[in-house]
């Protein structure tokens, strides 16, 4: 086990581990945020910059701090490293500019956009974006297409974390999409249009953090935060069955993997259970699912505005016995 | 005149096929090395010779390979950076295209040294006239028993094969070219771990420039001692520079590293001075990404001491007064080019080639392109002119390779040496339009 201190905090990890897997065995606010990274999905992350942390010394052998800031998600702690996440001005600073980045030529649809409510990218405006923008250019445009029946892909929204690209990589046989081009006209795309044709291809809407891939069975039929999260569960030959069912009283909107709060499926029974297809598009009937109780949604959201209200003053009750 | 070691025989003719290469004293490294040499005894020499990577970041060759990972049963592999694609530098196409059996004859003793058993040559997709020109030298080497199996009967074998890019210039950041060596999309990996541990196929890389492999023949023949004799402290051994812009003589020159600036520019011997007897105006002294300096700045430091060609020298003052000596793609301008225009230039190279993987790099570059290319169609603002500044410092050092770097480097060393130039840009905008730059006579004068 080697020690690492993040912001002031110590804690002890695997060798090998990353400072953004440290972090999180931490919890809380000290958790640098992550637009690509996905534990769940190998080769990911490295890619968006937001988990960008200062240095402040490499390692007790080495106790030099690092001259550049480095990606928290792409670089393994060493025994006796300091970290500097929420106390450092200096990744604030950089944070801000790389939200910046991300945002310029992101659409500002959020009214119009299914993912709003669940969305990575508004998180990181809302915690590290500026007021205005500064940018008078052009944003870049594409025309939204349809990869496969059921999933739309708006290109105009995508930040390029790559996510998808791995997950149909890792989960599927033979990967058609891919990213397609250079720079800030680099898209995903499916080689000339072709369909994605898979049973598990719909976990790229679930991976996808921001509003570039979305549910055809579900878009524009509802806001997230209109809906109930339920777990449940079903007999399924493909997946394991265990999802989380989005309702408007006893009818299904929509049909989603458990997601933890880092927004990557949940591992069930030491597999990650990323559910397929039929699961997903097609049991939309209430019969068809065991409704397990409420999912509590604990990503800082909208979404459980109003449905799962921690009453402070039982919890004081509690504490204190009174 | 200074000491030739790489271009001494390249105007020889015939010297691209091997029987005259052979006859001007061709090939007698292998025969040295694979000889009398241990491979750790070419790896000391190396070392003792101070080389430095000649592809501009000027890391000592020695000490790359001597980083090399050797676990047993592993195959390893040496790769030859020939994508050259950075404006302003040719000079490994003209090796390559001159005397193609040096570079050959480089591989095969470096593959030796570290011992690689598959060596390849990633050439530029653009280069494709220059391909054919190193694929028939490579014939000819293995015609003449100098690759493949028990070369020279040493019982080293050694297979060289070359291989061509799509012609991308991120496909020269190293990570990027073993990518699109495999066969995948050209994006730079994320480092740790370096490809000395995990490199092509997972298997511990080297990747060397071309002119650095080339330079690998001399060290061997002559002992890395006696290279080191030349040039100055830590910059050792002869450079190519290729020299473009408004020169009187602009092309591929072998120097001492040492040289001074003003001599290379101005001597007839090299340079020969400014074209039309113009004044020189600015200079990038080591290809498109790295800092340009102001006439004041080129051959005096700000401490007032010659400017030499060195990596050091180069350098002095850091990015303040300085610039590097890069890859040595020498660009000179004289008064009446315009440093918005060639940043706006450059700019877009950068935006055209970010292979779009981290966020900075790839709208940074697009942002800054955009900006600047107001700027010069005079529509630009004063606080463009800050903002770029802003920018360019948010791209630098948060990407995963140096592309970002490159692409923030000349912007803000232009704004910092002619901003003046960038606020008349903005005060004038109907003159910044109306300048034609391809003919002197309707030139406009700036400021």
């Amino acid at each position: 086990m080697v020690k690492v201190i993040i912001d002031d905090i110590e804690v002890e990890v695997e060798p090998g581990t990353t400072i953004l897997n440290a972090a999180r065995q931490i919890g809380g606010d000290v958790v640098p945020p992550a637009m690509c990274y996905y534990s769940k999905l190998q080769g990911s992350g490295g890619k968006c910059r937001t988990c960008l942390v200062e240095v402040a010394a490499g390692s007790a052998a080495d106790p030099r701090p690092m001259p550049k800031l480095v990606a928290s998600c792409s670089t393994p702690v060493m025994d006796g490293m300091i970290v500097k996440n929420k106390t450092s001005e200096r990744v604030y600073d950089n944070r801000a500019a790389v939200t910046e980045f991300l945002l310029i030529n992101h659409p500002l649809d959020c009214p119009i956009c299914d993912q709003a409510g669940e969305c990575h990218l508004q998180d990181l405006g809302f915690e590290h974006g500026k007021e205005g923008t500064r940018y008078e250019e052009k944003r870049r445009t594409f025309d939204p297409i349809d990869i496969g029946d059921k999933i739309k892909l708006h290109m105009n929204r995508c930040i390029l974390c790559y996510r998808c690209v791995y997950t149909a990589n890792q989960l599927t046989d033979q990967r058609v999409h891919g990213v397609m081009h250079r720079g800030d006209h680099a898209e995903i795309s499916t080689y000339i249009e072709k369909a994605i044709d898979n049973d598990f291809s719909g976990n790229v809407i679930d991976v996808c953090p921001v509003g570039a891939l979305t549910d055809k069975t579900f878009r524009f039929k509802s806001r997230v935060w209109f809906l109930k999260p339920m777990e449940a569960s079903c007999e399924c030959t493909k997946c394991a069955g265990k999802a989380v069912v989005w309702m408007f009283g006893d009818e299904i909107y929509r049909v989603t993997g458990r997601k933890d709060k880092y927004g990557e499926i949940e591992d069930i029974d030491g597999k990650t259970a990323w559910i397929c297809n039929e699961c997903r598009f097609d049991k939309k009937d209430k019969t068809k699912w065991t409704i397990e109780g409420p999912r509590v949604i604990n990503r800082h959201s909208v979404i459980s505005q109003n449905k799962y209200i921690v009453d402070e003053r039982l919890e004081l009750k509690k504490l204190t016995g009174k | 005149m200074g000491r030739k070691l790489l271009l001494e025989h390249a105007n020889v003719p015939g010297i691209e096929t091997f029987e005259v290469y052979r006859r001007n004293g061709g090939y007698r490294s292998v025969e040295k090395a694979l000889k009398t040499m241990s491979p750790q005894n070419v790896v000391e020499e190396v070392q003792a010779s101070g080389l430095r990577g000649r592809g501009g970041a000027g890391f000592p060759t020695g000490m790359k390979w001597s980083f090399l990972a050797k676990p047993e049963g592993v195959p390893r592999y040496l790769l030859c950076n020939a994508d050259e694609s950075e404006p302003g530098t040719f000079k490994d196409r003209y090796l390559m295209e001159k005397i193609p059996h040096l570079l050959i004859e480089g591989m095969i003793v470096s593959s030796y040294a570290l011992g690689c058993n598959q060596s390849y040559i990633y050439i530029r997709g653009e280069y494709m006239w220059v391909l054919e020109i190193v694929e028939k030298a490579i014939a000819e080497a293995y015609a003449n028993g100098f690759l493949g199996k028990n070369i020279l009967g040493s019982g080293y074998d050694l297979d060289l094969a070359i291989a061509p890019g799509g012609g991308a210039y991120i496909c020269g950041e190293e990570t990027a070219l073993i990518e699109s060596l495999e066969g995948k999309r050209g994006n730079p990996r994320i480092k740790p771990p370096f490809p000395a541990v995990k490199g092509l196929w997972g298997c511990p890389t080297v990747v060397n420039n071309v002119e650095s492999i080339a330079a690998v023949v001399p060290i061997v023949n002559d002992g890395g001692a006696e290279y080191a004799k030349i040039g100055i402290g830590k910059s050792t051994g002869t450079k190519l520079i290729s020299a473009c812009g408004n020169l009187v003589k602009p092309g591929v020159y072998e120097i001492e590293l040492g040289l001074s600036v003003e001599e290379f520019i101005y001597s007839d011997e090299w340079c020969g001075g400014i074209a039309n007897g113009k004044k020189i105006k600015a200079c990038v002294p080591g290809g498109s990404s790295v800092p340009i300096l102001p006439a004041n700045l080129i051959t005096k430091t700000a401490e007032g001491t010659d400017r030499l060609m060195t990596y050091e020298s180069l350098a002095e003052g850091g990015f303040a007064t300085g610039s590097m000596l890069g890859s040595g793609g020498f660009i000179v301008f004289d008064e009446d080019q315009c440093i918005v225009r060639n940043t706006w230039n450059f700019a877009r190279f950068y935006a055209h080639e970010s292979c779009g993987q981290c966020s900075p790099c790839r709208e940074g570059t697009g942002w800054m392109e955009k900006v600047l290319r107001r700027l010069e169609h005079g529509q630009g603002h004063m606080h463009d002119i800050d903002l770029l500044a802003e920018i360019n410092k948010k791209i630098e050092g948060n990407t995963i390779c140096p592309l970002g770097d490159a692409a923030a480097w000349p912007v803000a060393a232009a704004i910092r040496h002619f901003r003046e130039e960038f606020e008349w840009h903005v005060t004038h905008p109907d003159e910044a339009v109306k300048r034609n730059f391809g003919i002197a006579s309707n030139h406009m004068p700036l400021v």
